[in-house]
């Protein structure tokens, strides 16, 4: 079996109605750790993301996984800034993905439990899903994320909607599932929860990385004045 | 005014006597229609949720044609359904014409459209919302399509009871294709036109009133069954 890692991305562009939205990004990505990205709004976070993902059509360049794009695909999942609720019960959106891959109900029944258990929605596993408070959602959406067990996993501002403690719940979970050996690449706007959780980062500017390092030199010994001026708040545009 | 009391007093009696006549004519109505829905459903619903998820050249043009097709006037579709089947016709071999089975086929032919252009708006707003999800799971199009119709079943349901309602009611094209011969293809609608035109407006009346319960206690018993109404919004 060939590996997942690493992730090439080769001039990886991404331009509509004439506008450049991402790149040209080059980026190579292994197995381990923990990426977080940062940079303004509408510097090119998402759709790099989404680029990673394979959903994003590419205008140049080539996104290119150690296996082909079908297999990669299986083994990636993704929370999106405002979690998408299936209109079933809490329990049933955590069999979806296991049906999806073929599982039987049966054999899928005692893993959703378990990530019922874990985030803490055991009481609620027949409510409509919809029905979830923001922070009790997101956390669903992880585990809907996870329980197929991905090797990596991508979040698009998971906590922007999220309140303090939501998000420290939602953070042990990430982190416990970064020392599960879960590949894990995370845009975030909160400085403080990329510096908590990084062990490495990036700083997107005008759709290309402007600046990347690993975690505690990244935040604290910024090579670029613009990282720098981001880092203390200042408004970089 | 008196004809409708009167109207209302001999339905009420020929329904407490259990009219044997009167109770094969509903119950082939009952049969027809639901035929004809649940074909129509089979083609409508999966056909109007595969427009809704997918993006193919003249999608346009097959959606407003779709919509278009939800004004068929029924008496021309009987018409057309007519010289098919008749015996000079290139279904004719089949010896359909007067049958239950042409009332059937007039009726796919109508109700359809309609429940594929409802399918279709409901199925879009829902596609909207879980696009990205879906994209995002690497779903083929059966499952995407499979998706949509279960969380989507409510909406379903609606345009199944507009289907139902329309195919009912309908008289034009099941008096051509069906000939309303007694025992054999009258149902209420085609029954109720003929005590009209032999002037016998209570037992129309009657008939009428039997139609429209019907009707109702169709709409009650599937909201019911499907515990629609009850719960949260959908």
């Amino acid at each position: 079996m060939s590996n997942l890692f690493p992730l090439r991305l080769c001039d990886a562009q991404v331009r509509r109605r004439g506008k450049t939205i991402l790149g040209p990004v080059n980026l190579e990505l292994d197995g381990q750790g923990l990426t977080i990205i940062v940079g303004p709004n509408g510097a090119g976070k998402t759709s790099l993301l989404r680029v990673m993902h394979g959903v994003e059509r590419l205008s140049g360049g080539t996104v290119q996984w150690g296996m082909n794009d079908d297999h990669a695909r299986e083994r990636q999942a993704y929370v999106f800034q405002s979690p998408i609720m299936l209109r079933r019960s809490v329990a049933d959106n955590l069999h979806y993905p296991l049906r999806l891959s073929g599982m039987a109900r049966g054999e899928a029944s005692p893993l959703v439990a378990d990530w019922l258990a874990r985030i803490g929605l055991q009481g609620q596993r027949q409510m409509q899903a919809t029905r979830l408070s923001g922070g009790e959602r997101q956390k669903l959406a992880l585990a809907r994320a996870l329980i197929r067990q991905p090797e990596v996993l991508f979040l698009d501002e998971p906590c922007a909607n999220l309140d303090g403690r939501a998000t420290r719940e939602f953070e042990t979970l990430l982190l416990a599932t970064r020392d599960s050996g879960t590949r894990i690449v995370m845009a975030t706007h909160d400085l403080g929860q990329a510096k908590r959780l990084a062990t490495d980062a990036l700083f997107i500017l005008g759709g290309c990385i402007h600046e990347s390092a690993a975690a505690p030199a990244f935040f604290e010994t910024p090579q670029t004045p613009e990282l720098a001026s981001f880092l203390r708040g200042d408004i970089v545009e | 005014m008196t004809e409708i009391f009167e109207g209302l007093r001999a339905a009420f009696w020929l329904v407490i006597a259990l009219d044997p006549e009167l109770i094969d004519i509903a119950l082939r109505s009952l049969q027809v229609t639901l035929s004809a829905l649940v074909i129509a459903c089979v083609i409508a619903i999966p056909f109007g949720t595969y427009l809704a998820i997918s993006r193919f050249r003249r999608r346009r043009l097959v959606i407003a044609v779709v919509n278009a097709m939800m004004g068929l006037p029924p008496v021309v579709v009987g018409l057309i359904v007519y010289l098919l089947l008749s015996r000079s016709g290139p279904f004719g071999v089949l010896g359909l014409l007067f049958t239950p089975t042409a009332m059937v086929i007039a009726q796919v032919i109508i109700i359809t459209p309609l429940i594929a252009s409802i399918t279709h708006q409901a199925m879009r707003e829902l596609w909207a919302e879980y696009h990205d999800l879906l994209i995002s799971m690497h779903t083929s199009k059966w499952q995407r399509v499979k998706t949509l119709m279960w969380d989507g079943r409510r909406n379903l349901l609606t345009a199944a009871l507009a289907g139902f309602g329309r195919a009912i009611g309908e008289v034009g094209a099941i008096m051509i294709v069906g000939g309303n011969i007694d025992n054999v293809t009258r149902v209420l609608t085609t029954a109720i036109a003929l005590e009209t035109g032999k002037g016998d407006f209570a037992l129309a009346l009657a008939l009428g009133f039997v139609l429209i319960a019907l009707a109702l206690l169709v709409n009650f018993a599937i909201h019911w069954l499907s515990r629609t109404e009850r719960e949260g919004l959908w």
